[in-house]
Order: structure tokens, then C-alpha cells, then sequence
């Protein structure tokens, strides 16, 4: 976990400096602050299964093992990205290890994690599916409309809501109509927490109750992680104007990863030496995804014109 | 191969069979839809198969291969049809069923920015092997035809604001036959597929089909009938009214030629192109409404790349550039009848409508 929480800290930290250096990544929405979201629900979730994320998915792919040097390349749009350069920031995919798409149209995703559960259900795997989704994307119709359908079938879906408070500049005290995301599972006739998304072992913990119950048959779960985004909704975006500095000071308070690194400390579970050894490889991990990055080849032009049809597989009757 | 019975079916027995042989082939292919079967969950009761789907395209489906691969789902076309793509991005070939094409703008963003987009913007490491089925069209002035006028939001022929979109195949039969072709074919495709089904021809339009498997390749369109002296291009049921065109106009001297598209996206250009290199004038037929329309497209497709081979000017006939009205006289004006086609065919002759 730690491992995995640092990893995706390190990769935003980097990539917002180079950002701010005026390497040309396209729009990103960092995710730092909520690492302990991603991480946790992903340690919670066998290798086969799926999750679908959002907008800010980079904690998400990397959690559930999407390779950061390809990640990085897809973010300069280099030849090998995760998606040949086809996709950018919002849009990393890596279906070998599950990650069935980064999804910037609010909501969306929820509704694939909800159409792979269905998959394993009807083709009788143990897989389950993670649908992660902002407070921001609860209020979308979309995602009420693949609550009903999974509830109503049975699904092994896990519904992860990471309310960090905010839907781009709007807070959530004023969008969402219930003083909890969690409450509304009652709608839908499963089980809804609230838990501390500062927390990655609160949120693995949850997860894995959710997991359980979605393997044995008894259908999907709404998990609501209580989180914070430290940054603006976008590179560039200025907190300032809508979010109070005290807040924004006692969510860095609660950092996951201090407190991760702390339990782990009381609990004498790793030493401090090598909690520093986790973090020295993952800087050389994103040292090296960089550099990957910078020296891979650009597309060229013809490469505009593949991939608009999926081709017929060898063998097919066609 | 071995050559089987050739009967006649309906338009929707037709598909029924092509979906019915496919799910016998492959395991993994299911049916979602608003009542594709019906009753759901009452069969303890006695209730099974209630519906069918609409135009009974699905019926008996739910006897052979149950509910777990032939779901029928709340309406909620955002939410079946998001699961229908994230199924087909993870083992499953998912035929959603759209009821009424009218019904897309509840679940657009599914067919525009994801199951389109998904390979493409994913750099190719995805399939998608999803089917749409939806119904589209108005009665053509027959009242016999589902059961009365339906209004705007139902009669629609929205098939351009599909095939728009680059990564999506748009295919409109319009027999029997090449219905359950291009159906088989739809389902064997690994992207997405949309196809539009006539409603007048859905619950109609009998004609002969083999009983063995088979596939009509998509994107390729069919010449129906020869001629010499204009091309009548026609999508879907407006085939049928180029065909009955095509017959007046014979007694008029005019021998005219019937090219069928089928496939709206990709389009087959070089079959139509090549028909208007031999007959020199095309005239394209389409129930849909002329603004940014697959006739225009057509029309504007050949004056860039077959010029040079024209007698005369491309002419349209399309419905209106109004909702479709609800009354069955205004509704028979609205849609596009073998009497615009003559007139038009005779403008291009110089002989007066």
C-alpha cells in the first residue's frame, strides 16, 4: 500500500512540476490527496478484476497497476503510451490489469464497471467490478440509472464515491441534496458507509466487506470515501476563489500518506529506513517514466487514420 | 455448404432468426432491452415473453436461451446501454435494444463518446463487439402500420446524427433477406454497430429467406435493379419507394436504375459512384429531414468525385425540415412517396413534374 500511495504521489508531484515547466501534458486533473481512495479500494480487488474511473484517474490506473513509464509517455503523447497516443490524460486505459478506461464525461464509467459485473455474472467468473465517481458525478443520472440495474440484477459491483467536496467550484453542501452520498444506497436497496478517504486501511477495509458480499452473489455496495483534493479541479484552477485556506490546511493535516507512514511506524510493521527505500525507488520509477517519455517517438501522421474500426480476429467466420 | 429451405419471413422473423442462430454459436452473446421478452420474473405465475420487443424482432428468444442472456431491462437507456458497453469491453457481445430511434437522445453520449470513441481513443487495445437495434420511421401514410400515427418524438428517421460519428457502422436494411444478413454480420463485427429497422417493414414486408446462416458484408451497398438513364438511390424503406418509382417511370420511357445503400457508415461510395458514371443523373431518396443529411452527404460526395459524369444536378428528396406531424394526411406529405421521386426524376429529363 505504501508503496502504491508514494507512487501516485510522486507521479502527480512530478508531472504538476513539469506542468509548471511548460512540458506540453495537455489537461490533467491531479489527484493528489485522495490517494488513499484508490489505493485502498484497488488492494482490495484480485488482479482480474475491473474498475472504471474518472476524470482524475491517474491514482486509480496506477493503483490497480498501469505501468506510471506509459502512463507518462501517453501524457506526452508519445507512441508508447498507455493508449498510443490516442487518448491523453483522460482517457488512460490499460485493460490487461483491469482498468477498463479513464472517463471524462461525468458518470459514464460507472455504467461500464456496471456492464463488466454483468460480464462476470453472466459468464459465471468470481470477478467484480469497482466503479469509482466523484460527489460531484452522484448527481448524474447515469450513475442512479446503473445503481438500479445493478441492484436489481444482483451485481458484484462496488460503487466507490470520492467526495472531495468539490465538483469543479461547486461545494458539495450546496449540489447534493442528503447530508451523506452513503444514504443513498438505501434507494437502491444496498448497503451504503461513510468512511475516512483519509484512511487508506479504513477504505481497504470497507472494500473488502463490499468485495466479499459482491462474490458471494449478494450484489453491489456503496462505499462514500470522505476526501480532499489538494489542488485546483485542473492545472491552473485557483482554489482560492472557492475554498477557504483553513480547509484546504486541515485536509493537508490528515494527509493519508503521513498517516499511513505513521500507523505503519506505532504498529512497527516497517522501519523508517525502509518506508524511505519505497519512496528513493519510486522517484527513480518516475525518473525513469520521464525519461521513457522524453525519448520515445512522436505519432505520425498516418497513424491519425487507425484504429477508427476494430478489425476481424484471425480465425473469425467472417 | 449445404443449401437449406428458402421461406418467407418477416422482416422481424428474419432478425429474430439471425439473433437466434448467433446465440446458439457463441455463448457470449446476450439481448438487453425495454421488454425484449417481457413479463420479467413472472413466470411463476405463467406470465413468459410477454412482448417480445416491439416489433416482436426478440420474441421466443427468452424460451430457448432465458433470462440470464435475454434480460429485459427498466427503462433507463443511459444506464442498460453504459452496461452493454462496459460488457462488450470485457468478454461479452451485448445486442442492446434501443426501442425507438427517437429514444437516443437518452443514451447519446453511450453511442458518441463511448462505444464509438472506445477503440479509437484507447489506441486499438480495446473491441467492442456491441450490436444497437433500434426501430425508426414514420407510417408512410399507411394506417394499418403500428398501430396509428405516433407524433415527433416517436416517427423519426434519425440516422444522420449517427453517422456522424467516425467509428461507428450505421447499417439500414430493408428486406427480409439482407436483414438477417446484416444482422448476422453486425453481431460478428468487434465494434459497434448500429441498425435502424423500418417500422413499416418491422411488422411487414415478408420476403424469401434461407434458412442457413449467412452474412451481407457491411459498408457495401447493392444495386437492385439496372438501368440506364438515372440512379435512384434509396436507405431502407425509401428502396422500396425508389423500386416503385423505377417501375412508373419504365412505362415512361425512363429506364431507371435502384442502387440500395444499407450501410449509411462507412458508406459504400464506389458502388454509386460507378451506377452515376453509367447513368450520368442521381437522384438520393431518404425519409430523414434534408439538413445535414446522409442525402446531402451522398449528393455532396458524388459532385466532389464524379463530376465529370453528370448529365444533370443532383437532386434530393427528403422529408420536410419539420418535426414529423402527427396527423395521418400531414404525416403522408411528410414522408417521401414514389410520386416526389417520378417528379424529381423528371426534372432532370426537362419533362415537367
Amino acid at each position: 500500500m505504501y508503496e502504491r500511495l508514494t507512487l501516485i504521489r510522486e507521479f502527480e508531484e512530478r508531472l504538476k512540476w513539469l506542468v509548471e515547466t511548460g512540458v506540453p501534458v495537455g489537461a490533467v486533473h491531479y489527484y493528489t490527496g485522495q490517494e488513499a481512495c484508490a489505493v485502498g479500494v484497488c488492494a482490495a480487488l484480485e488482479p482480474g478484476d475491473w474498475i472504471a474511473s474518472t476524470h482524475r484517474g491517474h491514482g486509480h490506473c496506477i493503483a490497480k497497476g498501469v505501468e506510471v513509464h506509459r502512463m507518462m509517455a501517453e501524457l506526452y503523447g508519445k507512441t508508447t503510451g498507455s493508449n498510443r497516443a490516442k487518448g491523453g490524460s483522460m482517457h488512460i486505459t490499460d485493460v490487461r490489469v483491469g482498468m477498463l478506461g479513464v472517463n471524462p464525461i461525468v458518470g459514464m464509467g460507472v455504467t461500464h464497471a456496471v456492464g463488466a459485473a454483468l460480464s462476470a455474472k453472466v459468464r459465471k467468473t468470481s470477478q467484480v467490478a469497482a466503479a469509482f465517481f466523484g460527489e460531484g458525478g452522484a448527481s448524474i443520472g447515469a450513475v442512479h440509472e446503473a445503481m438500479n440495474l445493478a441492484a436489481i440484477w444482483k451485481l458484484p459491483v462496488l460503487f466507490v464515491c470520492e467526495n472531495n467536496g468539490y465538483a469543479q467550484a461547486t461545494p458539495v453542501e450546496y449540489a447534493v441534496s442528503v447530508r451523506r452520498i452513503a444514504d443513498r444506497a438505501a434507494a437502491y436497496s444496498m448497503p451504503g458507509v461513510t468512511v475516512d478517504g483519509q484512511d487508506a486501511i479504513a477504505v481497504w477495509e470497507a472494500s473488502a466487506a463490499a468485495v466479499e458480499r459482491a462474490r458471494r452473489g449478494q450484489g453491489p455496495s456503496l462505499i462514500e470515501c470522505m476526501t480532499y483534493r489538494y489542488y485546483g479541479h485542473h492545472q491552473g484552477d485557483d482554489t482560492g476563489r472557492y475554498r477557504p485556506r483553513e480547509e484546504e490546511q486541515s485536509a493537508r493535516d490528515r494527509d493519508c500518506i503521513r498517516r499511513f507512514r505513521e500507523q505503519t511506524l506505532d504498529q512497527h510493521l516497517l522501519t523508517a529506513t525502509e518506508l524511505d527505500a519505497i519512496e528513493a525507488a519510486n522517484r527513480k520509477k518516475i525518473d525513469e517514466a520521464v525519461a521513457f517519455a522524453e525519448s520515445s517517438p512522436l505519432p505520425q501522421p498516418a497513424d491519425l487514420l487507425t484504429d477508427v474500426y476494430v478489425p476481424a480476429r484471425d480465425g473469425e467466420q467472417k | 455448404m449445404t443449401t437449406t429451405a428458402v421461406r418467407e419471413l418477416s422482416f422481424g422473423q428474419a432478425i429474430n432468426e439471425a439473433i437466434r442462430q448467433e446465440m446458439r454459436r457463441d455463448p457470449n452473446i446476450i439481448v438487453m432491452g425495454e421488454d425484449v421478452a417481457g413479463a420479467a420474473g413472472r413466470a411463476h405465475l405463467g406470465f413468459v415473453d410477454a412482448w417480445g420487443g416491439p416489433l416482436r424482432a426478440t420474441r421466443g428468444l427468452i424460451t430457448e436461451f432465458g433470462p440470464e442472456r435475454i434480460l429485459d431491462t427498466p427503462i433507463a437507456e443511459m444506464g442498460f446501454l453504459g452496461a452493454g458497453v462496459g460488457a462488450a469491453m470485457s468478454g461479452l457481445r451485448p445486442i442492446v435494444e434501443i426501442m425507438f430511434v427517437d429514444l437516443i437522445g437518452c443514451c447519446y453520449d453511450q453511442i458518441m463518446n463511448q462505444a464509438a470513441k472506445m477503440h479509437y481513443m484507447m489506441g486499438g487495445q480495446v473491441d467492442l463487439p456491441l450490436v444497437i437495434r433500434t426501430a425508426y420511421g414514420t407510417r408512410g401514410g399507411d394506417n394499418r402500420t403500428y398501430g396509428g400515427g405516433a407524433g415527433a418524438q416517436h416517427s423519426q428517421t434519425l440516422y444522420a446524427v449517427l453517422a456522424h460519428i467516425p467509428g461507428l457502422k450505421v447499417v439500414v436494411p430493408s428486406t427480409a433477406y439482407n436483414a438477417k444478413g446484416l444482422t448476422i454480420s453486425a453481431i460478428r463485427d468487434n465494434g459497434p454497430v448500429i441498425i435502424l429497422e423500418h417500422k413499416f417493414l418491422g411488422l411487414r414486408a415478408k420476403g424469401p429467406v434461407p434458412e442457413e446462416s449467412y452474412t451481407l458484408p457491411i459498408g457495401s451497398a447493392q444495386i437492385v435493379r439496372r438501368g440506364r438513364d438515372v440512379t435512384l438511390c434509396g436507405i431502407g424503406r425509401m428502396t422500396h419507394i425508389c423500386s416503385e418509382a423505377a417501375d412508373s417511370l419504365s412505362a415512361e420511357g425512363i429506364d431507371a436504375e435502384v442502387v440500395d445503400v444499407l450501410t449509411l457508415s462507412p458508406l459504400d461510395e464506389d458502388t454509386i459512384l460507378e451506377s452515376v458514371s453509367r447513368t450520368r443523373r442521381l437522384v438520393v431518396v431518404d425519409e430523414d429531414t434534408p439538413v445535414c443529411s446522409v442525402a446531402r452527404d451522398i449528393a455532396a460526395r458524388v459532385a466532389d468525385k464524379g463530376f465529370d459524369n453528370l448529365d444533370a444536378p443532383i437532386k434530393t428528396v427528403t422529408a420536410p425540415d419539420t418535426p414529423v406531424p402527427f396527423s395521418a394526411v400531414l404525416e403522408a406529405h411528410y414522408t417521401p412517396g414514389a410520386a416526389q421521386v417520378i417528379s424529381a426524376v423528371r426534372e432532370l429529363f426537362g419533362t415537367g413534374a
